[in-house]
């Protein structure tokens, strides 16, 4: 007897070490799995701000600018017209001629002008119709320089490499090199990046229109989204009988949050734009699409926040005699609003960064101009970010990566603000 | 935009009625006291409001929507014979379309001739007709209706129940806006279908091991095949998914079991919304990182071992696509090994197992079902994730299973085929409806089963 417990004992020490060693092992898996995770957001963070972060500065280069009437091409003309129409790049090219004499060739000349972008004659003639007076007045003027430039001065293009792979050559580098020495290379807060639309320019280039379609699509969105998906749940929630109708709609509504978001584009692109007849690009169509989409995430929030509410709230109003109706709408419904508030937002959050249906319904157009409306053709911010990714500009990889900081900035401070509010207001019954 | 200024004034009308009734409710004549009303005198004003704008909403709904079609019928009625002398109902169509461009000044397709020139000022002049009759209808409604409401109200009134009862209606419509967005999706992926597959067989689409959607413009050209057979497409995204499943399960599975057995309360408060981030990133933001770190990354690395591997490969967008459904994984698989009842560990423990073992033998086996439904939404997410395989997969349909290459997947093509000019009548732009379909029936019918595995485990411990 005694012999064979021991052997039973014996043999579970002797399994021991090994089962401790699987159990480390396992445990350390674990670990590993978590540290992948985060090592995967580091990864995605870090990769995204080095690359970005350059883009919040662009390069400028300080001209002596004058503003010679006989340069522009006026004459003594003032008029709107003629100073719109006046050549303005003759200004920066006298500029340059000024500071490089030495350069005479007319392909060495041409590439000379083309260190500063092609929007500083633009920037001029601002200048010069907002204030007339200026004609024949003396200006040093910082001038944001092409994109190439740009990265040149951010370390971006590799000094070392041999010429011919080189974007510039050793003749446009001493050029940059002389002008920094001269001090009048400089980088400024990139403004343009916040208030232009697209450009295919990367140094004109901003995002400025993608936000304001943005805007104009969440808007939407947030109007038809939010009464829809609270109506939804109150009625599901609050007063539907239970049978199959109800059941139906509550199968669908969990599968609709599990369609691939493509498909929605498909039904806006069928729906919306070749039945309705509504226009393409529009942020109201991409709104509408939106709104199918997050419609079933802001449902689901709601009913989970009604659900919360206690019934005795409820049997509280209607024991005095309120009647159905008053109940919800008086009691219950402003206690599960912050909850239906939260879920609204991270609803909102999902739709600033869906990209996909987007694509289907043309919101993918090349748009200079800013809209101005829900029906003026745009784009939008994960769209512009899409659409830049794939230029092939150095400039354009910094300048996406910026957009998608500007992005994530938005989407982590709807986030926030949806954990502050559940954290404000939740209460346990 | 008229509707919407219409709309507006609507709404300033509701308010001025709701006003109204209100007032009256308060000084109906022979009221000695608010308490010989049947309902409170808000309710008298909702009622009125709602005989003020409801009518007139659906009126203006209807009129808008048969309004343009009217005039069209009116134009075409009228058009004189010389344009339209001779002409298909498609090329009258197109003369149609010419005629709107022209009327909201857009460029136009063909010359501009006199006689359209005059049919565009009739389409403007018609539309103008129609939108003020419209205006004016619908506000003579609204003054009419409200006039009504306004002499219904008396003190035996049920106001509040009739308003009750208009409410309950309007958010019963409001919930069956889900059960029609699906209905809409079916119908209109089906109907662009059916028409794919009047010009290709299903069975060409269905069984096609070629894929090659350009149609020939001239008849002899290389590459014109105009091929549809889906198999490679389908081919491609079970290979991007396969390999991203076999990124995120692992790791989310096992992430989920540290966090939830093992992890302190402090990494768990940490380490989960940390790594929940990863849900909240835009799959466009994926995309760009797949194509600017992970593929270049792969292609070298796999330079220095001497294979040779496509820079769209569909290995960085699988790992991608993996790195995207960590979270979902975790998060799901957190919540079903949490409701597993803790008697069973400690039985377990009981019994002499260890912690691992517990979790292995006792666990897993306990909340598998749950885990099984989570792994099949991720793979139905897989499928149907569009941005991570647009930027970073290639568009050639290959058939092959060496994740060093490139292939293109379902979500990809429609992408391709749908971005840009489109023509409906063309088996290319539809072919985008039918992958679109296939993509619906097979990501619904995952998320069925998954849904149906999830709930029903959820029962057994409730």
């Amino acid at each position: 007897m005694a012999d064979r417990s021991t052997t039973t004992l014996d043999k579970v020490n002797a399994s021991l070490a090994r089962r401790y060693a699987k159990e480390r092992r396992f445990r350390r898996m674990g670990l590993v799995a978590i540290a992948t995770g985060l090592l995967f957001v580091l990864l995605l963070f870090t990769s995204i701000i080095s690359n970005g972060y350059s883009a919040f500065w662009q390069t400028h280069v300080k001209l002596d600018i004058t503003f010679n009437a006989e340069q522009l091409g006026i004459g003594d003309a003032r008029d709107f017209e003629a100073l719109s129409s006046a050549d303005y790049a003759a200004l920066v090219r006298a500029s340059l001629k000024e500071i490089f004499p030495e350069v005479r060739e007319r392909k060495e000349r041409r590439k000379l002008y083309k260190m500063i972008s092609t929007g500083a004659p633009l920037l001029l003639r601002e200048m010069l119709i907002n204030d007339p007076s200026l004609v024949g007045s003396h200006h040093a003027i910082w001038l944001p320089a092409d994109d190439d430039i740009d990265m040149l001065v951010k370390g971006q293009i590799d000094r070392t490499l041999p010429e011919s792979a080189r974007r510039l050559n050793d003749q446009v580098v001493g050029w940059v090199d002389r002008l920094t020495e001269n001090g009048v290379v400089a980088q400024l807060f990139n403004t343009t990046f916040f208030t232009a639309g697209d450009s295919r320019e990367p140094e004109l280039a901003g995002i400025g229109g993608a936000i304001t379609g943005s805007f104009y699509a969440l808007l939407v969105t947030l109007l038809l989204a939010f009464p829809i998906g609270v109506a939804t749940a109150i009625y599901l929630e609050e007063f539907a009988p239970k049978n199959r109708w109800t059941d139906l709609i509550e199968i669908n509504i969990n599968n609709l949050a599990a369609v691939p978001s493509i498909v929605f584009g498909l039904l806006g692109l069928a729906l919306f734009i070749n039945i309705a007849g509504l226009p393409r690009s529009a942020p109201l169509v991409g709104g509408l699409v939106l709104t199918l989409m997050t419609l079933p995430t802001i449902i689901i929030a709601s009913r989970a926040a009604l659900k919360s509410v206690p019934p005795s709230i409820r049997e509280a109003a209607i024991g005095i005699g309120a009647s159905k109706m008053q109940t919800v709408f008086h009691h219950v419904l402003p206690q599960a609003l912050p909850g239906m508030l939260t879920g609204t937002i991270i609803g909102m959050a999902q739709a600033l960064g869906e990209t996909a249906p987007l694509l289907m319904i043309g919101m993918v157009a090349f748009v200079v101009d800013i809209p101005g409306g829900p029906l003026d053709p745009s784009t939008a911010l994960p769209v512009q970010i899409f659409l830049w990714a794939d230029s092939p500009e150095r400039a354009f990889v910094e300048r996406t990566s910026a957009a998608i900081m500007v992005l994530l900035a938005f989407l982590i401070s709807m986030n926030l603000l949806a954990v502050l509010l559940r954290k404000k207001f939740e209460r346990r019954w | 935009m008229q509707s919407t200024t219409l709309i507006l004034i609507l709404l300033v009308l509701m308010a001025v009625a709701f006003q109204l009734g209100r007032r009256r409710a308060y000084n109906l004549p022979g009221l000695g006291c608010i308490c010989d009303l049947n309902s409170l005198p808000i309710y008298h004003g909702l009622y009125t409001a709602i005989w003020c704008g409801i009518p007139a909403l659906i009126l203006l709904g209807i009129w808008s929507s048969i309004q343009t079609p009217i005039v069209i019928n009116l134009l075409m009625n009228d058009l004189p014979a010389a344009i339209t002398a001779g002409l298909t109902p498609a090329e009258l169509s197109l003369v149609l379309n010419d005629i709107r461009n022209l009327a909201y000044g857009n460029i136009t397709s063909g010359e501009i001739s006199p006689e359209l020139m005059a049919a565009a000022d009739r389409y403007n002049q018609l539309q103008q007709i129609g939108l003020a009759a419209q205006s004016i209808v619908v506000i003579s409604l609204t003054l009419i209706t409200t006039s009504f409401g306004w002499r219904f109200i008396s003190p035996e009134l049920r106001a509040r129940n009739k308003v009750e009862s208009v409410l309950r209606w309007l958010l019963l419509i409001s919930s069956t806006i889900a059960i029609l967005c699906t209905l809409g999706i079916i119908f209109a992926v089906l109907f662009e279908s059916v028409r794919f597959f009047e010009m290709i067989p299903l069975t060409d689409f269905l069984f096609g091991l070629q894929w090659s959607p350009q149609i020939a413009i001239r008849a002899d050209q290389v590459g014109s095949s105009g091929a549809f057979g889906a198999i490679p497409l389908f081919a491609g995204t079970l290979l991007i998914s396969f390999i991203a499943m076999l990124v995120a399960v692992p790791v989310g599975l096992m992430a989920a079991i540290y966090l939830s057995e093992y992890a302190s309360q402090r990494l768990r408060t940490y380490a989960k919304p940390l790594l929940e981030i990863l849900a909240g990133i835009p799959t466009v933001v994926y995309g760009f990182f797949a194509a600017l770190v992970v593929a270049p990354m792969i292609r070298d690395s796999a330079a220095q071992f001497g294979v040779d591997a496509s820079s769209e490969s569909a290995l960085a967008a699988g790992l991608v696509m993996g790195i995207m459904l960590i979270p979902f994984i975790s998060s799901l698989s957190d919540d079903v090994i949490n409701a597993v009842p803790q008697a069973l560990r400690d039985a377990s423990l009981a019994l002499g197992a260890t912690h691992s073992e517990t979790i292995r033998q006792v666990v897993i086996p306990a909340a598998l079902p749950g885990i099984v439904g989570g792994v099949l939404l991720a793979a139905s997410r897989a499928i149907g994730e569009t941005m991570i395989v647009v930027m970073a997969a290639g568009l050639s349909a290959n058939l092959t299973v060496n994740p060093l290459d490139s292939v293109t997947t379902v979500t990809v093509q429609i992408v391709t085929l749908l971005v840009g000019d489109q023509e409906f009548d063309s088996p290319k732009t539809l072919a985008a409806f039918a992958l679109g379909l296939l993509l619906f029936l097979v990501t619904l019918v995952l998320n069925v089963v998954a849904l149906r595995v999830v709930r029903k485990y959820r029962e057994v411990y409730e």
